[in-house]
């Protein structure tokens, strides 16, 4: 992990040498490549560490609580959810300042991951695998083609929003500053829902055994997904795939047991959307590809693996 | 499934199919009223001007929407039919982003490679559109072949091979020098604006010939809806059958994409919705054509015309059909848990 940060930090646009690196990590001073590193690289980097931890997490979360192997916070419709939130009150007031806008993509991703689990709980049973995704995917399409229709109507909330999909950078970094409560209290919430999730996989009844109340441990995952998920989305833009592929990761590194899974896969998920960043900038020279492109890239494969498989994975 | 209860609703489909058609013709920049539309389309124009508008401006648009409708429509409705699932259908598969992707990886390596020979440059888009959707149909059906063409996998199977293509799609776009707006649109979202004569050269031609092929293999079609193991009881060699068909439906989705761009649930929504209306268990041919025609000129009116900026015909098709998709999916739910 250490690693890749350095990666990070190294290679862009113009790649330093490793002793630019060195010095600008030990002894700053006004160089360019100090300013390069330490303005432009660095908060780049914490940003799509926090970003990616979160999906990690959100992804393991909504996997364990769907038992679904294939759910993601992406494929509910979350990212678009936010991105027409922000771009319809852009509409009316203009490019927006982070703290407001981070409030926007969290109540959108809120409201859609709402609609989702909503509709995909028709059948009364809990959600099916492919229900939960097909109706993802449907509410995804339907605000994309909303936000497209508005941004190609109003200058404003394009602005707005191609600094939000391009927002890894300095954007990102801001809003971070504003947000990293959220991502402390998302992460609390999460660790708390551990246990509840460790005995909820053995079946609501014997959970109940257990003495954990199933409402309540839900009440607090699904809290915890839509924090996160929101803070991802705003802090680096639609990316979708990553909180798939994480958990399944992290379960095969850390076992079943969920007070180690929930903080391995904030590890990959990191680690992960790091590796895609920096992949991003080495593989669209001198341009850069966005990171939510790169992780689809590797994601959609693993995700046709998974939904192929013939023995679903219990989750 | 008798022709002689079909017909009456295909005729009055093709009567709508008309009446839109005129629609989509008079409503533009300057509305042309209903009879001079009509009289420049039998050779008995009002004026000279308008004949040149309708003939030369907006005929070649409405074509477009026209073909691309007709094309997604029986494609979806021949993979729903060997598939029996209301949810298989070319674009929810990526077949349509698959030959989305093709045209942009050759514009991209046109963009950038000097030296290509002359006719990449003139012939080649139609060419890479087709190796790509061939190239991702044929992937996602041998993906599943064996175990389950006639279950949700496959459908997941396609989804996520959809994502895929998407992404590498933006990729291609930032890598050439094709990202002008117009293009970057129509290979993303899907837009029949600004089509000319010269656009509709072959495509047509390629939807014309599959959507008659579609409607002779009839019998066929029918044996396909059945559930495998009668029809193999029967003696039907299905394996050849579906291959024709898969095959025929991937030729109808990658000329209409050609045309006008991934144009999202077209192909979904419109099998789906002439099974509904003809009432029988495989989507009829002519119904799927027509319906699907009646919702690309219709979601392009919508989309063109509405606002005061000129929107793109896939953000139309993708809002209608969006709600379609949920219902679909909530009605195939009830049906399995009831």
């Amino acid at each position: 992990m250490i690693a890749a940060v350095l990666l990070s930090l190294w290679i862009g646009s113009s790649t330093s040498s490793i002793a630019e690196l060195r010095h600008a990590l030990f002894s700053p001073d006004e160089r360019v490549s100090d300013i390069a590193i330490r303005e432009i690289r660095w908060p780049r980097t914490v940003t799509a560490l926090a970003a990616g931890a979160a999906l990690g997490m959100a992804g393991t979360l909504i996997q364990g609580h769907t038992r679904n192997p294939i759910a993601e916070p992406g494929l509910l419709g979350i990212n678009q959810g936010a991105a027409l939130a922000i771009v319809s009150v852009a509409v009316f007031s203009g490019p927006l300042q982070p703290w407001p806008q981070a409030l926007l993509a969290l109540g959108g991703a809120l409201a859609a991951s709402l609609i989702v689990f909503g509709i995909g709980r028709v059948d009364g049973r809990g959600a099916s695998p492919i229900t939960l995704v097909l109706v993802g995917a449907a509410v995804t399409a339907l605000c994309a083609g909303v936000v497209s229709a508005i941004v190609l109507l109003s200058e404003a909330a394009l602005e707005t929003l191609r600094f939000w999909q391009v927002g890894s950078v300095v954007q990102g970094y801001d809003s971070f500053l504003a947000l990293w409560p959220l991502l402390l209290a998302g992460t609390g919430l999460a660790m708390a829902n551990a246990r509840g999730l460790n005995a909820l996989t053995l079946g609501e009844d014997s959970a109940r055994a257990l003495g954990i109340t199933a409402p309540r441990a839900r009440g607090i995952g699904l809290a915890a997904i839509v924090m996160l998920s929101g803070l991802a989305v705003t802090l680096a833009g639609p990316i979708a795939f990553l909180g798939l592929l994480v958990p399944h990761v992290a379960r095969r590194i850390f076992g079943a047991d969920y007070r180690w899974v929930i903080p391995g896969s904030a590890v990959c998920g990191a680690l992960l959307l790091v590796v895609a960043d920096v992949l991003g900038r080495m593989l669209a020279r001198p341009g850069e590809l966005p990171v939510g492109v790169v992780v689809a890239m590797l994601g959609a494969p693993f995700f046709i693996y998974v939904a192929r498989r013939r023995k679903p994975v219990t989750v | 499934m008798s022709a002689r209860r079909t017909a009456p609703t295909a005729l009055l489909l093709f009567l709508a199919t008309l009446a839109v058609l005129c629609l989509h013709l008079s409503i533009g920049g300057t509305p042309i009223p209903l009879p001079d539309v009509v009289g420049s389309l039998l050779g008995i124009s009002p004026d000279p001007r308008t004949e040149l508008a309708i003939m030369e401006f907006r005929l070649p648009r409405s074509l477009a929407a026209l073909c691309a409708g007709v094309g997604f429509g029986v494609a979806g409705a021949l993979t729903q039919t060997v598939a029996r699932n209301p949810l298989a259908s070319p674009d929810i598969l990526g077949v349509t982003n698959g030959a989305a992707l093709g045209a942009v990886a050759l514009l991209a390596l046109t963009s950038q490679v000097q030296g290509l020979p002359m006719f990449l440059h003139a012939y080649g888009l139609p060419i890479a559109a087709t190796l790509g959707g061939l190239l991702v149909s044929a992937l996602v059906f041998s993906l599943v072949w064996h175990s389950s063409l006639e279950s949700n996998r496959l459908v997941l199977v396609g989804l996520g091979m959809s994502g895929l293509c998407a992404a590498l799609t933006s990729w291609m776009l930032t890598l050439g020098d094709v990202y002008n707006a117009q293009q970057a649109l129509t290979w993303m979202a899907g837009t029949v604006n600004g089509v000319s004569w010269a656009d509709l050269a072959i495509a047509p031609l390629v939807i014309a010939i599959g959507v008659a092929l579609a409607a002779a293999l009839r019998n066929q079609r029918e044996v396909l809806a059945l559930d495998s193991d009668t029809s193999r009881a029967l003696g039907m060699d299905l394996g050849r059958d579906r291959i024709i068909m898969l095959g025929l439906a991937t030729a109808l989705a990658v000329a209409a994409t050609v045309i006008a761009g991934p144009l999202a649930f077209v192909a979904l929504a419109s099998g789906h919705a002439s099974r509904l209306i003809a009432r029988s268990t495989v989507p009829p041919v002519a119904h799927s054509a027509l319906v699907g025609a009646i919702f690309v000129l219709l979601a392009d009116l919508a989309a063109a015309r509405l606002f005061s900026v000129v929107l793109p015909a896939g953000v139309a098709t993708a809002v209608i059909g969006a709600p379609y998709l949920i219902y679909l999916v909530i009605r195939q739910t009830r049906v399995r848990s009831a």
